[in-house]
Parts: C-alpha cells; structure tokens; sequence
C-alpha cells in the first residue's frame, strides 16, 4: 500500500472535520465558481485529492520503478535524463521536391527524425491523375504515386541515420516497399532502416476515416506486414496504434485510451491467430496518443495506458518479453483545441500540451504551429513549434527527474480513473466479440460521435471555455501569413506521373501486378510482392487498383 | 397560416478527407433546430452530392471540406445543381477556407462559408434568415 492503515485512518478523520470546519465556513460566505467542476472530457474532478484518494494503490504492484512491469513511471530506466524524447514534426505538402526541401529545413534545425504526410490521394490508394484526385494533390500532405516521388522525399536523407514515420495506414505496405527499395538504392539494407508506419486500420473505421478495403482484408494485410517486417525489417515500427484520430473525432480522454488500446488487443490477436509469436512481433507495435488541453487528465491517461497495456500483454496473451509489455508511444498536441481566432494563442496551449506529453513520458513529440486551423504551417510557424519542444527539453528543468508527477494523489487518483473507465469499455467490447465486430456495429463511432456533441453543447452554453472564441473574443484579428499550395501543382504531379509510366518497363510492371492479383487470391504474403511491384514503378494507384478487385471497398454507412 | 413545410438540408463531404466530427455535429443541430437532415457520408463525387440532392428535393447542401480542396469541389456542386435544375438549392460551406478563398467561392454561387469557431446555434440562425422551403 502507498499508505498504512492506521495514517490513513487519521488522514480521513481530519479530511471530515476539515470539510465539516474550515470548509463548510467558507463555502457558506462565498461559493465555489462553478457547482460542478469538470475536466474537457465532462470527468468529474475532485476539490483534493489526499491519501485516501489512493488508497488501494500499492506502490511496487501500480507504480513500480521506470523501465520494470508495469511501467506507470515510464519505460526507460532514465528517461529523459538519458535520451530526450525525438523531435518530429509531421510535415509534407505540394510535390516531393517541395516536400523534401521543408525535411532537410527541419533537420538542419535539430530536428531528430522525420514524420511524413501524405496527400489524400495517397492515403486513399488513387494516383493524382485519377478523376477523385482533383482539386486533392499536394492539398494536405506530399503527393506520392509512384517510387520515383519517394527517391525525391529522400534525397540526400541519409536513411541510415535518420528515422522515418510514415502516416498511412490503407495502402501501408506499399509505401514501407517504395521505402525500402529509396533505402536499398542508398545501399543501406532493410535491417538497417527504422521508423514507423502508422498501419493501423481500425482507427480508420472508428475514426480518421481514410480507408480503402473492407475491416476484414485489411486485417489480413496488416498480419502479412507483421511477417514480413519481422524477418527482415526488425527494427521498423509495424503498428502505430493511434488514438491521436480518434480523440480529434470528439472522444473523451477515457474513450481515447480505450478504444487505442482495444484497437491494440485487436491487433495482437491477429497475430497471433496468424501463427505468429507474440513475442517476436508485440516489440514493434508503438502507440500514438492526443495531447488535448485538460493538462492532468492527458498526464493520467499516458500514465494509465502503460500500466493497462504491460496488463494485458503479460496477463492476456502471455508475452513473455519485457519488451512486448513495453508501451512506447508519439504524442502529437490537439489539432482540434486550436482556434483560427487570435492564432498567436495556439502558441501557448501548444506549449502546455506538449508540456502534457512529457511528463506523461512520451517517446516522440509532434508540436503542432499556430497557423494549422487556417492551413498547412509556414517555415516559421514549424519552427516556434519545434523550438517549444527544444524550450521544454533544455530550459524548463522538467526533464531532470523521472515521472515527477508520480505519487501526486491528485494523479494518482486520475491513471486510476482512467484505467478503470477504460477497462470497462475494453470488457464490453470483448462482449460484443472483439474491436472489429464493435466497429461493424457502429459502437466505437457511435461513442465518439455523442461526446463531440455533447462537448460542442457544453461550449455553446459556456460550460466549457474556448479564449478568443467563446470568451475574449476580439473584432479585429491580428492576420498571419498562411502557406498556400499552388494549383500548378497538381499539373506539375501529373506530369511527372506521366513521365514515370512512359519510361518504365511495362512488361515487368504487367507481370508484379498479376502477380500481386494471385497473391491477394491467395494466402501469399503480399509484402513481397509490394516490394517487387514498386521496384518496377508499378503505380499506387495501380496496385491498390487490383486490390481494391480482390478486396472490394469501405463505404461509410453515414450515420449520424 | 398555414404551417410551413419544414426546411430539409442536406449536408455533404465532398472530396477524399475523412474529417467528419465538423459535419455530423453540425447535422445533428440542425436536426435539433427541427429540420430534416440528410447526411451523405464520407468521400462524395460532386456529381454523387448533386444526385442526391436532386433526388431526396433538399432546399440546401451543405458542404463541408477540410482538406484544401474547396476551391474545386464547392463550385463543382453549384454548377452541377445548375445543370440538373436545382439551381435554386441554395449551397453553403464549412471547413478550413482561408479568407482570401470566400470572394470567390461567393462569386461561384456558394452563399455563405462558415470558418472554423463558428457556432452552430449561428448556423441554425443564418439557415432560418436565409433559406426558405422551395
């Protein structure tokens, strides 16, 4: 136990007078500011948190030391004392030259590893020629439809030395293939590159909403990137499990952390009914978590997802490796919390949150600029961000010591909330079947959607505050300079798509997407056959084309 | 007086992103304010939106795009509607639209855009001034 009986004992009988006394005085000459005092999420949060508060925690069974089961105080033995936290900043717009001149901008200014978006051409699998792709290319990410524009991303990115996270999820596989080949070309071997592919598909379906085929397929998608990546990508990061789309979507903290950590258990399960080790795939799979406004409830909920997670590894599926126990996650801080009014303010809710996410014990960090509720961030705006990071990480002496929120009762008191709220989501989706049979039923949407509307309520009424929005507004804006893409483009991306498919051999690429048709059919692994394909500048749009014949599509079923 | 056929909306997503938070809260308002809502779901054609407004004889779409690809989509939808003979539905949108983008989304016929921070009791507001049943 944290405390003993016997202190814990007086603890409340003083808590009692205190209330009856001191408090009830004061409370009769002037009342609290609100009746009822709420975290962003509508969780109800206590006046003071005292020992009792924690009483059923035991210090070595839920917190434990950094880097030992089950991991609430972080997942290294030193933490940022060690090695700080990476620097990455999701960034890609326009062409891949554009794109790849913002990446070497960012490395020069310290940044320590790359994030790419894709545009949403990309990540719905159409090439920027397809009639879909108009008016999208280059819009919110990098256009990408063939090897060629990966060679441009990364030219002169030594892939050796710098990590990549890729943000695709539907056609996962085939940009981890265009970036093994940019890598092999750089002669640098598959079990030398690491990064990241997001790869997680369930979120796509309860919340992000860029898919392509059906729940079922993708799932066998996903366990042939396991596979595969495990014989000869050991240190790429297969599943970025993500709850950063779904808490966007409106979900509460408590739902973020569920339904990320169901999406988890989906996951491993597949594996595993695939015939793979636990052992030798769960080391690969990171998290990827939101960094909203509610400044406690984000710290708790960092804290609770490494303990549930260590939990559920250990105890349900029997991994035996402390590293399969291990949760690692990226924060990126809430794209919803900023306000187009007054951006300038961006700064500072940006600074706390991030703020959030270290002390939470985030792996990896993604600051968001002032300018993103009006458009993709200009040069200058992503550097006060990334200098927020360099600011928390070198100036404000948090990094000094391990957890240090760790045994605030306060605290405490919310990992434990949050873990067991978010227990009780996971035991009735075990109920319904599992997170893919939820997601077909509509459950996890259904959740999210009545807590954004209940929280767009709260801010109409007032209950819950926006600055510069809902409270101190201003008539005059003070304007900021918007990054704009250029309509030319998407000609320019045409054209080098066309150039592409003119020069290629077009035999060899009639050949891999036949071959790729009979492997979909099959039980083949498809990775290989990616790998070949995009080597040969078979298109995106070409190899999800046959797929999407295999496979059939997603189609939102539109529900309110 | 006779009772006033209630207003029917139908609110769209054009294009290829999958933000749909904005629109569905933004539907259910207007539910809530007693209009008939249809809702189309994720990653419509112009011509896709345009068929179903016909179809369901909406007095107003409302579009919603957050992926930069407004200035293509929206006048798509007017000009469709034109086509079509629905040139009276009345289009409105929302989404992130820099500033310097609504002039001329106004001048290609879309009537009101709703930037982000807006409230929805606003929108419910400028539908009941601004559309009546056709």
């Amino acid at each position: 136990m944290l405390f003993d009986t016997e202190s814990l004992k007086e603890v409340l009988a003083q808590k009692e007078s205190w209330t009856r006394e001191e408090l009830a005085k004061l409370l009769a000459e002037s009342p609290e500011r609100q009746k009822r005092f709420s975290s962003i999420s509508d969780q109800e949060i206590p006046r003071l948190c005292t020992p009792d508060d924690c009483g059923s925690l035991d210090y070595l069974e839920h917190l434990g030391f950094p880097g030992r089961y089950p991991y609430t105080r972080g997942v290294q033995p030193s933490m940022y004392r060690g090695r700080l936290w990476t620097m990455r900043q999701f960034a890609g717009f326009g062409t891949p030259e554009d794109t790849n001149q913002r990446y070497r901008y960012l490395l020069s200014q310290g940044q320590t590893g790359l994030s790419v978006a894709f545009h949403y051409p990309t990540l719905m699998g159409y090439d920027s020629d397809h009639p879909r792709s108009r008016g999208e290319v280059g819009k919110c990410g990098v256009a990408v439809d063939s090897l060629r524009d990966m060679e441009v991303i990364f030219d002169r990115i030594p892939l050796d030395k710098v990590t990549t996270s890729m943000t695709i999820n539907g056609p996962a596989g085939i940009l981890l293939a265009m970036y093994i080949v940019v890598a092999e070309k750089q002669g640098v071997t598959p079990d030398r590159i690491g990064g990241t592919i997001q790869n997680d598909i369930l979120k796509e379906y309860i919340a992000q909403k860029s898919w392509i085929f059906p729940p079922r397929p993708s799932m066998r998608i996903i366990t042939d990137i396991l596979a595969y990546c495990t014989r000869h990508v050991p240190r790429w990061n297969t599943i970025s499990i993500s709850g950063y789309h779904i808490r966007e979507a409106g979900a509460t903290a408590a739902q973020e952390l569920a339904f990320t950590i169901a999406d988890g258990i989906g996951y491993v399960q597949a594996g595993v009914d695939a015939g793979l080790d636990v052992d030798a795939f769960a080391p690969r799979l990171s998290f990827f978590f939101n960094a909203h406004a509610d400044f406690f409830e984000e710290i708790a909920k960092y804290r609770a997802a490494r303990r549930l997670w260590a939990r559920i590894m250990r105890e349900r599926f029997g991994a035996r490796k402390e590293a399969s126990w291990k949760l690692r996650f990226h924060t990126q801080t809430a794209g919803c919390s900023l306000t187009a009014q007054q951006p300038m303010n961006n700064v500072v809710r940006t600074t706390l949150q991030a703020l959030s996410a270290v002390l939470g014990g985030t792996q990896s960090l993604h600051t968001n600029s002032m300018d993103e509720t009006l458009a993709l961030p200009t040069e200058a705006s992503v550097t006060v961000a990334l200098r927020t990071q360099q600011i928390i990480a070198e100036e404000s002496g948090v990094t000094n010591t391990i957890d240090p929120l760790g045994g605030s009762y306060f605290v405490e008191w919310l990992t434990d909330e949050m873990e067991k709220q978010a227990q009780k989501y996971i035991d009735k989706i075990d109920q319904m079947g599992g997170i893919v049979r939820a997601i077909e039923l509509g459950f996890p949407q259904r959740e999210i959607g009545d807590a954004a509307y209940h929280y767009q309520q709260q801010v109409e009424k007032r209950e819950k505050i926006i600055v510069g929005v809902n409270k101190y507004a201003m008539r005059e804006e003070i304007p900021i300079p918007i990054l704009k893409i250029d309509e030319e483009v998407e000609r320019r991306q045409v054209e080098n798509l066309k150039e592409v498919k003119r020069k290629r051999d077009q035999a060899a690429v009639k050949k891999e997407l036949e071959k790729i048709e009979k492997a979909a059919r099959s039980n083949e692994n498809l990775m290989e056959r990616f790998v070949d394909a995009v080597r040969v500048y078979c298109t995106l749009g070409e190899i999800i084309g046959v797929l999407r014949g295999v496979f059939g599509e997603h189609r939102d079923p539109g529900m309110l | 007086m006779t009772e006033q056929r209630k207003l029917r909306i139908l609110i769209a997503k054009p294009g290829l992103d999958g933000h749909d938070r904005g629109a569905k809260v933004v539907a259910r308002s207007l539910r809530d304010a007693g209009m008939e809502v249809i809702y189309t779901g994720l990653h419509q054609t112009p011509e896709m939106i345009v068929a179903t407004a016909i179809q369901e004889d909406v007095d107003a779409v409302g579009l919603s795009i957050m992926s930069g690809a407004h200035n293509v989509l929206m006048p798509a939808v007017v000009e469709g509607l034109r086509q079509k003979g629905g040139g009276d539905i009345v289009v409105f949108g929302g989404g992130i639209i820099p500033d310097d983008d609504i002039p001329r989304l106004r001048e290609q016929g879309v009537h009101q855009i709703f930037t982000p921070g807006t409230s929805t009791e606003n929108i419910v507001k400028w539908i009941r001034e601004n559309i009546k049943p056709r």
